[in-house]
């Protein structure tokens, strides 16, 4: 199946020899994505860039630099450029705890026993709370006249409520709750791929559980890994409505989504949002490249298993 | 392997008994093992928390410093649904997800099928320009494309919810199908077109049946993620277009403290309702851990 022709030969129409190259008339059948890729999305995107060039006259009064006034004011304005960190400092703990997490239990219920089916849907099952339903759950369940709370005073554990809800910690738990089950899913998922036999080669080979995790079952999840820890960390770098409802939306969990949301809808500041929001995709995907450059590090070979 | 062994031996003695399946055990309690249930055993406790908290709290009619509330009532639900008219929001839920999920399966089905069968020059653009919106966060995209809707005039209508939403659903549908699609034998297609089959027969008499577990499942998932879809909802949605999620989002941050906590917790309730209604039935036909590893293939390369 060479695709390069040999043209000087060929009888075969101009049609003939494009299909070759695999240009035929079912490409047509992509026009529809396309259309409304460019059309929702390149398009959109193109506009917001656009917009980022045309700062308003109050930006570029107080923080100068003609068109680029809503840049400067991104990175010069304390107030917007740390809640990168803020971001930061929220999703890649929260990313990193759901897939650490996430793998023994994966490991654990990979067996066969009685009730896994229930065990997995129960698991999975917090997907469908949505975040704001987990926020109304959370102020009620752990705030300070909360059952969690009382509970751990009438234990004796504490003696005054511990604050759980409306500062960091409350959008910590609002991401695990809602990014843990997908984490296990994903990874449950992949590790279901990797061929059982290949480790139970090493078994015979003497192989202990921890050489066999390592050398093993870690390079071939590997990938899988990266895969999960990128998509959960997408979904905890896009916080909003946990950051507003059980944060602390002026402080400590004042995060990059809230900020544009800010600049959009009550600033009505389009070119800041689009600002913004831009530069948190860009933020975001710099670390999406990381680790995938890291992965490509760790193991370069089939994924194996599936075949 | 030993310790596998002797277990189906025990179990095809007792097979006679109707006793668990040959291979099937329980779990061994290992440290490692005690480790794990005690994690999963902590968040089923907070998640149960949660849950419980909210629906006790939708039937509260005064609930201050006690465990339980002092007087119960079903009053809430009635408020609520008259309050924020949740026929109306209902109905608009609904609408937008069923819409989302056929325009997606409509417009992704074929170019998972273009990208499953054929290689052609620029397919990486192409892959890449799916992939994008799945791995950008939705506010990212959100706000400039919010921003395009109000210039043409669509903003707060229905049409700009189910155009947001389509954003990342198409991707998804087509990301999900295309290893579907790939797995069925396309010998089975050439002989329908030797046979004199047009690319539409093609399609409705060989394809979609087969692909019909396929669609079933990329639309449920589909279906769950528009219902619960906040960020980008919200951006173009105004009163007569909020989806459920924003109408609770809107009452819990509305001016002047919120509405009373025991309203939102009675529309959260009817929410989770809702949502488990609707993973009952997908889980009907799915098994959820296996459906994501079909995407890995195509994820690289």
């Amino acid at each position: 199946m060479s695709t390069v022709a040999t043209p000087a030969r060929s009888s075969a129409g101009l049609r003939h020899r494009l299909a070759e190259r695999g240009i035929s008339g079912r490409l047509w059948l992509l026009a529809p994505a396309v259309v409304f890729a460019v059309a929702l999305f390149i398009y959109p995107f193109a506009y917001g860039f656009g917009l980022t060039v045309q700062p308003l006259p109050a930006t570029v009064e107080k923080f100068g630099g003609g068109i680029f006034a809503n840049y400067l004011a991104f990175f010069r304005d304390p107030f917007v450029f740390d809640t990168v960190w803020i971001t930061m400092r929220l999703a890649l703990p929260a990313a990193l705890f759901n897939v650490a997490v996430s793998i023994p239990i994966a490991f654990k219920l990979r067996a066969r026993f009685r009730g896994k089916r229930t065990l997995q849907t129960l698991l999975v099952l917090p997907i469908t709370l949505g975040t704001v339903l987990t926020a109304q759950g959370l102020l009620i369940f752990a705030g300070r006249q909360g059952w969690l709370n009382r509970f751990l005073i009438d234990v004796g554990l504490i003696d005054e409520p511990l604050q759980l809800v409306n500062n960091y910690l409350g959008v910590f738990f609002s991401l695990v709750i809602s990014g843990f089950p997908f984490a296990y899913l994903l990874i449950s998922s992949y590790l279901s791929g990797i061929d059982p036999s290949i480790e139970a080669a090493a078994k015979t080979l003497g192989a202990g559980w921890f050489q066999r995790f390592r050398r093993i079952t870690l390079p071939l999840l590997a990938p899988g890994l990266a895969t999960t820890f990128v998509l959960t960390f997408v979904l905890a770098f896009s916080v909003f409505p946990s950051a507003r409802l059980v944060g602390d939306p002026s402080d400590e969990t004042r995060v990059l989504a809230l900020m544009a949301y800010r600049a959009f809808a009550e600033q009505l500041d389009y070119s800041m949002a689009s600002t913004i929001a831009i530069l948190m995709g860009a933020v975001e995907l710099a670390v999406v490249a990381i680790v995938f450059l890291g992965r490509s590090f760790l193991y370069r070979g089939s994924t194996g298993g599936k075949g | 392997m030993a310790v596998a062994t002797s277990t189906e031996v025990v179990d095809l003695r007792n097979r006679g008994r109707g006793s668990r399946p040959p291979g099937e055990r329980s779990l061994v309690a290992s440290p490692g093992t005690w480790f794990v249930w005690a994690g999963i055993a902590v968040f089923f406790v907070f998640l149960a928390g949660i849950v419980v908290s909210v629906l006790v709290d939708s039937f509260a009619k005064q609930w201050f410093t006690t465990w339980l509330p002092e007087e119960w009532t079903v009053g809430w639900y009635a408020q609520a649904w008259d309050r924020f008219d949740l026929t109306h929001v209902i109905g608009v839920t609904l609408l937008v997800a069923f819409s989302v999920v056929a325009l997606s399966v409509l417009i992704g089905l074929p170019a998972s099928y273009v990208l499953a069968r054929t290689r052609f020059p620029g397919k990486q653009l192409v892959l890449l320009l799916f992939l994008l919106p799945i791995l950008i966060p939705p506010i990212t995209y959100g706000i400039p494309l919010a921003t395009v809707m109000y210039n043409f005039g669509l903003g707060r209508t229905i049409l700009a919810v189910v155009l947001v939403n389509l954003v990342p659903s198409v991707p998804f549908v087509i990301i999900t199908m295309t290893p579907f699609i790939e797995q069925i034998n396309p010998s089975i297609e050439s002989a329908a077109r030797m046979s004199g089959a047009r690319t539409v027969q093609v399609f409705t008499r060989i394809l979609a049946p087969l692909l019909v577990p396929g669609i079933l499942a990329a639309g449920i998932l589909v279906l769950v993620r528009t219902v619960g879809m906040f960020e980008l909802t919200f951006l173009v949605s105004g009163p007569q277009s909020d989806t459920l999620v924003v109408a609770i989002y809107r009452a819990m941050t509305s001016a002047g403290g919120g509405e009373a906590r025991q309203l939102i917790s009675s529309m959260g309730v009817v929410y989770t309702a809702m949502m488990l209604v609707i993973l009952v039935i997908a889980l009907r036909f799915i098994n959820p851990t296996q459906l994501v590893a079909r995407v890995k293939d195509t994820g690289d390369d």
